[in-house]
């Protein structure tokens, strides 16, 4: 049964991804591609956890916290970035 | 081993001079002198060995990886230039106190010499001829700093530069040399080396090893065509003067010729290019000397010729020549010396050393004048002069060896020589010291004090007592020294002063004739002498820098010219020729390996790298698009090194390219937001054709490795990791373990490199820059939220967690994916958040510790682990570990490598802080705002801060 979940996972969570990148390349705004860099990651997190779970191991959840706690920064500095311009003041 | 203390004792004693100048010139000079007479000493406890024909060897190992053995030894030759350059370095050390005005710094003159004569003594008593490298490059070193002593002197500045040209150069061509010497005797220590002569001579690569030598023997000891560096050394002072040309500096290529004679001499190329070489350079030199005006002048170009004697000696090949050679390298040092000595006494007495100003001193300097007078006797190669003994050997030599089946050719050119030698040295005397007085000199002259004409007369008594009594006082020295010199191929060699009726007197009578002949119509050869060309060796000089430097910054700045884009270029252009060059020449076989199918997910990935890169290129003149695009490949390659089993990797990577987003956009805040377009269609098209090409070939490359098997010595790690380094994880046994001497060079690298960042931008914040940064506008909108609340609960609320993670990283780095370097970038992004919610200022005051602190910290720790290794008897970063039993958390695994990864943790942390915290203080000047003094702009705690509230 898990596989065929497994499967499904990594069908939707591919799909996402294509669809990020297309929300990537045609932006319009800096805005748009940012938020698609930022669900990228999302959706890289949900991909690393089903590679570990298709896998049978643990190995890989470290750097699925590392990107859940700090994915976020690097989003949240393009934002300081277009609203003050200055990321760190 | 008081062998090397003779050579370390100038060196240490280096640092005398330079504390005791406080407590007075006499001490400083006491001290100094001390340090040589000691040194002296030592040698003279060895002397009696010696002379009886012993070797005395000492050293120890030093790298014998690479034959650098600190081996010293001692034999006849190596105490005769030992016994010169300690004994009249003595006498210089006397003479300069008295010749050093109260302006000179003394204490660094005597610093300077004595660190030149540590390297002399090196260069004579080295046994390995790379350690006797490193001596002959240190008196290349010291002779400059000596000879550019007077540094308000341009003069003196230009010829410790020539000198440093053209003996530093010859000195790389001696490296070559010595370098292809020890690979065909198979040894770099001097004691097999010279005994294996038959072998390197029948070697092909003898003539290139000779020719590569003798550069750097004849820039050193100043014979055509590299002599003209000497006479532009007379600036120095003239102990430096005294020293450098009589006894040491110079004559280091003539005991280099004396010491290698055994391996390189006796053939055809040899008598050809050395003694013809010697011959020249002597009659030129002399010619020269005897129109010089300048009392140093002429004294150098003497010397210059003096060499050229002692160089055509042992060209010559033949093991009585050598003798003679030795033997003139004693009685020139004795006599050249004095007359350098009382030629300076002249010029600080009447404050000349321009020949047609003085004349007459006899009368006034009597003591002075003797001395001199007799030196140049003794140049002259008058007899009972030690100077007539040695020239009549070589005229003797002289007289029987033809060139190129021309018998009359060598004798007659060294008669020649000799004429003008005379000339030369009776004008020294006569010109400057016989007469009636004159009343126009620009001091009142007259006999020194004591102290200052003492040194020259130690000399000229030698002069004087070799020249009556050859046999008794220089002959066992002179036997040991050429015994040493022809390897014990001397025949019976016996020096007196009468020869009998020889063709050498011959020639003697004729040049003394001669000589005097020419100083009577010196009128007459001056003119003659001033019609003739004059080639300036300085303007010829000058020229070939002027164009060396033109040609070196030609090349720099056109490959260096300070575009990215160009350096690319040229880096991609001759990467692809090669790589073309090393596939043209190949079989394009291809690889043996089946392929792997392509997991459907990680072709989805690979489309995504690929997109985020078409968006860099695509978009590149948009800056901050580009930085979006640079993130979405960083994420892309995070998660390929986890698919590709390489966890550890991914950790760094996805810390880095948030520390890296970071970064950059900070540093865009100050740059223009858009590429300027600036390149033409043709470059635009050059560039895309090389970047396809290079893309192309890189490709290939990698597919052409992944379809082969090969060999790694991965297994070889993964087999090692738990018995040698006590961890699982072998990535981090291999860095804080196996490589550990690695990473402790990266993490220092990182140091400085953050502490670098500091200081350039440091710049920016001081100066007409922080004018400019000041007045500085930015270009990008301002929104009212500068630090807003939601951010600043999240960050906090983070921070803890985001430590705990950062610790737990580093804990489990041994054995899991973790470490030292991912758990410094973890806390170091833990702390940026905090930066970023609310502002610099704000958190830089809650942040008690100094970075730059931090950084030494770690890299000291790192340090320690390395040495505590050493303290236990095993080499540097010996790592240990053992199994510890602790309550309740059962068998823990301690090694000390994690102690190490704690040094690099704390470097990582303080380098990241650094340099961000560096940057963000330009931001802070930048702003033209005040800095925030509560956490957030809207804080509910305290309900009156929101009053400040910034609405800019």
């Amino acid at each position: 049964m898990i596989e065929y979940a497994l499967i499904f996972g990594f069908v939707a969570v591919s799909l996402a991804l294509v669809m990020n990148l297309w929300r990537l390349l045609q932006g319009p705004s800096v805005v748009d591609r940012v938020l698609a860099v930022d669900t990228m990651v999302i959706n890289t997190i949900a991909l690393i956890i089903l590679q570990g779970m298709y896998q049978g191991t643990t190995l890989y959840f470290e750097a699925a916290l590392l990107l859940a706690m700090f994915g976020f920064i690097s989003t949240v500095a393009f934002c300081r970035f277009l609203l003050r311009g200055n990321v760190i003041e | 081993m008081s062998l090397a203390l003779i050579v370390l004792l100038p060196f240490l004693g280096a640092l005398l001079p330079g504390l005791l100048i406080r407590s007075g010139r006499n001490a400083c000079a006491t001290a100094t002198a001390s340090v040589t007479v000691l040194a002296l000493a030592l040698l003279l406890v060895h002397t009696p060995a010696v002379l009886r024909g012993e070797v005395v060897q000492a050293g120890w190992d030093w790298l014998p990886g690479l034959g650098l053995n600190a081996n010293f030894f001692l034999d006849g030759l190596g105490l005769l230039f030992a016994g010169l350059i300690l004994g009249i370095g003595l006498l210089i050390i006397i003479y300069a106190r008295f010749y050093l005005s109260e302006k000179d710094p003394m204490g660094l003159f005597y610093t300077y010499l004595l660190l030149f004569q540590g390297a002399m003594v090196g260069v004579v008593l080295s046994d390995n001829i790379l350690l006797l490298l490193v001596f002959w490059e240190l008196t290349s070193l010291s002779s400059f700093l000596l000879i550019g002593y007077w540094r308000h002197l341009p003069a003196g500045r230009q010829g410790a530069r020539m000198a440093l040209v053209v003996t530093g150069g010859g000195g790389l061509a001696m490296i070559a040399g010595m370098l292809l010497l020890g690979q065909m005797a198979g040894s770099y220590d001097l004691s097999v080396i010279l005994e294996r002569g038959e072998q390197i001579q029948a070697s092909p690569l003898y003539l290139p090893t000779l020719l590569l030598i003798l550069v750097g023997c004849f820039t050193k000891s100043a014979q055509f065509p590299f002599h003209f560096w000497l006479p532009h050394a007379m600036a120095a002072p003239t102990p430096v003067s005294a020293y450098l040309h009589s006894a040491t500096m110079v004559k280091a290529g003539i005991f280099l010729l004396a010491r290698l004679w055994p391996v390189l001499a006796g053939t055809d190329v040899w008598f050809y290019l050395v003694a013809t070489t010697g011959l020249f350079t002597m009659v030129l030199a002399a010619g020269i000397a005897l129109f010089k005006d300048d009392l140093k002048g002429l004294l150098a170009y003497s010397t210059v010729s003096h060499l050229g004697l002692v160089t055509f000696l042992f060209g010559l090949g033949s093991p009585m020549a050598a003798a003679a050679g030795v033997f003139h390298i004693i009685n020139h040092a004795t006599f050249k010396a004095a007359l350098f000595m009382s030629a300076g006494i002249v010029d600080h007495e009447t404050g000349t050393r321009h020949i047609p100003r003085l004349g007459g001193l006899m009368h006034l300097m009597p003591v002075t004048a003797t001395l001199a007078m007799v030196a140049a006797a003794s140049m002259a190669g008058i007899p009972p002069f030690n100077g007539f003994i040695s020239k009549e050997m070589m005229l003797e030599q002289a007289a029987h060896t033809p060139w190129a089946g021309l018998p009359w050719l060598v004798p007659a050119a060294a008669t020649l020589g000799a004429v003008f030698s005379v000339a030369y040295a009776l004008r020294y005397a006569v010109h400057v010291f016989w007469g009636p007085p004159r009343a126009d000199y620009p001091r009142r002259p007259h006999d020194p004090a004591a102290g200052f004409w003492l040194p020259p007369a130690v000399l000229v008594a030698l002069v004087v007592i070799i020249g009556l009594f050859p046999e008794q006082t220089a002959g066992p020295l002179v036997r040991a020294a050429a015994d040493a010199v022809t390897g014990g191929a001397l025949p019976d060699l016996h020096l007196y002063l009468w020869h009998g009726l020889t063709p050498a007197l011959g020639m003697s009578v004729v040049a003394l004739l001669g000589g005097a002949a020419l100083l009577w119509r010196y009128g007459d050869a001056w003119a003659r002498w001033r019609a003739g060309p004059h080639p300036e060796a300085k303007t010829m000089y000058d020229a070939a820098m002027a164009r060396l430097v033109a040609a070196s910054q030609y090349i720099i700045h056109t490959l260096h010219n300070g575009a990215l884009q160009r350096y690319l270029a040229v880096m991609l252009a001759s990467a692809v020729v090669l790589g073309y060059a090393a596939f043209s020449g190949a079989a394009h076989l291809p690889g043996t390996r089946e392929t792997l199918e392509i997991f459907p997910v990680a072709g989805v990935l690979w489309l995504l790298m690929a997109g985020g890169c078409w968006l860099a290129v695509a978009h590149h003149r948009q800056r901050l698009l580009a930085v979006v695009a640079v993130s979405v490949v960083g994420l892309m390659v995070s998660i390929g090194f986890l698919y590709l089993s390489a966890p550890d990797l991914a950790l760094t990577q996805i810390s880095v390219e948030v520390v890296t987003t970071v970064l950059m956009l900070l540093a865009l805040y100050f740059l223009p937001k858009r590429t300027p377009e600036e390149s033409s269609g043709a470059r635009r098209v050059r560039d895309g054709v090389l970047a396809v090409l290079a893309g192309v070939g890189v490709g290939g490359l990698c597919w052409a490795v992944l379809t082969r098997d090969f060999s790694t010595i991965s297994g070889y790690y993964l087999d090692q990791a738990v018995p040698g380094g006590g961890g699982a994880n072998v990535v981090n046994v291999i860095l804080v373990d196996f490589r550990g001497f690695d990473t402790f060079g990266e993490i220092i690298v990182l140091g400085i490199a953050a502490l670098a960042i500091y200081a350039l931008l440091e710049g920016a914040l001081r100066g007409p820059a922080a004018a400019h940064l000041a007045a500085w506008k930015g270009d990008m909108p301002r929104a009212a939220d500068r630090h807003p609340i939601m951010m600043v609960v999240a960050t906090r609320v983070m921070l803890p967690l985001a430590l705990l993670v950062g610790v737990y990283i580093l804990l489990r780095g041994h054995n899991m994916p973790g470490g030292g370097f991912i758990a410094g970038l973890v806390v170091s992004i833990a702390l940026i958040m905090q930066y970023m919610a609310s502002g610099f200022q704000w958190a830089a005051r809650r942040m008690a510790v100094d970075y730059d602190a931090l950084i030494g910290l770690g890299v000291l720790v790192a340090g320690a682990t390395g040495v505590a290794a050493m303290v236990g008897g095993y080499p540097f970063l010996t790592s240990a570990h053992d199994y510890v039993h602790l309550p309740w958390v059962g068998e823990v695994e301690l090694a000390s490598a994690m102690v190490f990864d704690v040094g690099v943790f704390l470097t990582v942390v303080g380098a990241v802080m650094l340099a961000l915290a560096q940057v963000s203080r330009l931001g802070l000047v930048a702003s033209h705002e005040p800095a925030n003094e509560g956490p957030m702009d809207f804080d509910p705690s305290t309900p009156a801060r929101t009053a400040r509230r910034d609405p800019s």
